[in-house]
């Protein structure tokens, strides 16, 4: 049954992603991909990877598809049909494709537990997790811990797109601070009455299901890119109903800025905590009583720095984008 | 379960190459921003097929069960990162789109092409 529906979600992918080459709207397209990172996330957890599925879904079909609209806002949304003869492109693609399908044979079987990448280190992590670190979702405790550094790394590969767009964004045309922009009742959905009421009693809850997926990583699903997603989710559907300036006035630009520094600097501080008390870099097991005492303290602090850096990196990216829309 | 694993791959495949003709053929950045996307997601779909071990659950260990096998969580954690570094790479294009867009009046490739040689 599960096998079904796995060949009948992979084979809509491949539909939905035709559709989004296909089609000419691009309105169209963005809807389309947001449809495909739903059925992405579906797809995912069919794999056993509930953490990535809960990701993918927070931020491809949620966060994604809010940027590509409040892009799309600001350019043409009809895509001009071109004459350019695209047999090069048809004769590379196929011949690649053609040359993968091959290449698949030569893979290990689907699930096969001797299979390469299920040996060497995954094993290992899967058990000195109790031992070492104690907490029962492996995945978060190789992202905090074991692999610390690479977790660092990606936080600053996030940390550096989010200055880049407000870096591209920040050239004005003209002067557009808090107080110029359009009055509140003119912004958001607030003459929708069912979208207005029935968005109102979800945005608590999702931001609220965004700190139980904050502070349950150890347990559960769950940990600071996932939570930062769905926090920046529920605070841009605040923007949509109530308009950006509410949003704004709630969580400023100023807070979001310093909410992705802390972030980053919650996190290289907690490595170099590790290193004054004795230990290396990113080394949490000097930070408590015991070992795994202190295991928990670091892995809760370093994922509470992703978390606070990934909402505010969203959030700036959506304002960026959204003050360029009402800017016209 | 034979079947679906060579099916997952194929997927993978045909998947990156409609990305990768998207952002071939289509001179619209729009459009090849999403090329991007789909040929991001094929490769996300390619690890977590890779994760999969038969029989095996989520890589949450559940205390007091000693013979469980858990699917293997390295290529999860690889992929739940990427997929946000994704997005903050994905908004950084976006925002060169707008740009280009102020710039041009356009966001089609041949026709920036053609403003350029004038």
């Amino acid at each position: 049954m599960i096998t079904l529906f796995g060949v009948f979600i992979l084979s809509l992918l491949v539909i939905t992603a035709i559709g989004i080459v296909r089609s000419t709207n691009l309105f169209a397209a963005v809807m389309l991909a947001g449809l495909f990172s739903l059925q992405m996330a579906a797809m995912f957890f069919i794999l056993d990877a509930a953490d990535v599925a809960l990701t993918e879904a927070a931020v491809g079909a949620g966060v994604a598809t809010v940027l590509l609209l409040s892009a799309l806002a600001l350019l043409d949304d009809e895509e001009r049909r071109t004459r350019r003869s695209r047999w090069a492109a048809i004769a590379v693609s196929l011949a690649t494709t053609l040359l993968m399908i091959y290449a698949t044979f030569e893979k290990p079987r689907f699930g096969d537990p001797l299979a390469p990448a299920n040996q060497h280190v995954a094993p290992w992590y899967l058990e000195n997790t109790p031992e070492l670190i104690d907490v029962p979702n492996v995945v978060t405790a190789i992202l905090a811990s074991f692999r610390g550094y690479d977790t660092l790394g990606e936080l600053f590969v996030i940390f550096t797109a989010g200055t880049g767009v407000l870096f591209v964004l920040a050239q004005r045309r003209r002067d557009t601070r808090f107080a110029r922009l359009p009055n509140a009742d003119a912004q958001g959905l607030r003459h929708h009455l069912v979208p207005r009421v029935v968005g109102r009693l979800l945005v608590p809850f999702i931001v609220l299901f965004g700190l139980y997926v904050q502070f349950h990583a150890d347990f559960g699903p769950g940990g600071g890119f996932q939570a930062g997603a769905l926090v920046s989710a529920g605070f841009v559907l605040f923007a949509l109903l109530e308009g950006e300036r509410a949003a704004l006035r709630v969580l400023p630009r100023r807070v979001l800025a310093g909410m992705i520094v802390l972030g980053a600097l919650l996190f290289v501080g907690v490595g170099v905590a590790g290193m004054l008390l004795g230990g290396n870099f990113l080394d949490y097991s000097v930070l408590g009583a015991t070992p795994v005492a202190g295991q928990h303290v670091g892995i809760l602090l370093v994922e509470l720095g992703v978390g606070i850096t990934v909402t505010g990196v969203l959030l700036t990216i959506f304002h960026a984008f959204a003050a360029r829309v009402s800017e016209r | 379960m034979q079947i679906l694993g060579y099916y997952n791959y194929w997927v993978f495949a045909v998947l990156l190459m409609i990305g990768l003709y998207a952002v071939m053929s289509r001179p619209n950045l729009i459009k090849k921003l999403l090329g991007m996307a789909i040929f991001q997601a094929a490769v996300f779909l390619l690890y977590i097929t890779m994760d999969k071990v038969e029989g095996g659950t989520a890589p949450i260990l559940r205390a007091g069960v000693a013979d469980e096998i858990y699917s293997n969580p390295v290529p999860q954690v690889l992929i739940l990162t990427a997929i946000v570094v994704g997005i903050a790479t994905l908004a950084l294009g976006l925002a060169i789109v707008v740009r280009i867009h102020e710039e041009y009046g356009t966001i089609e490739e041949d026709e920036i092409r053609r403003q350029d040689r004038e």
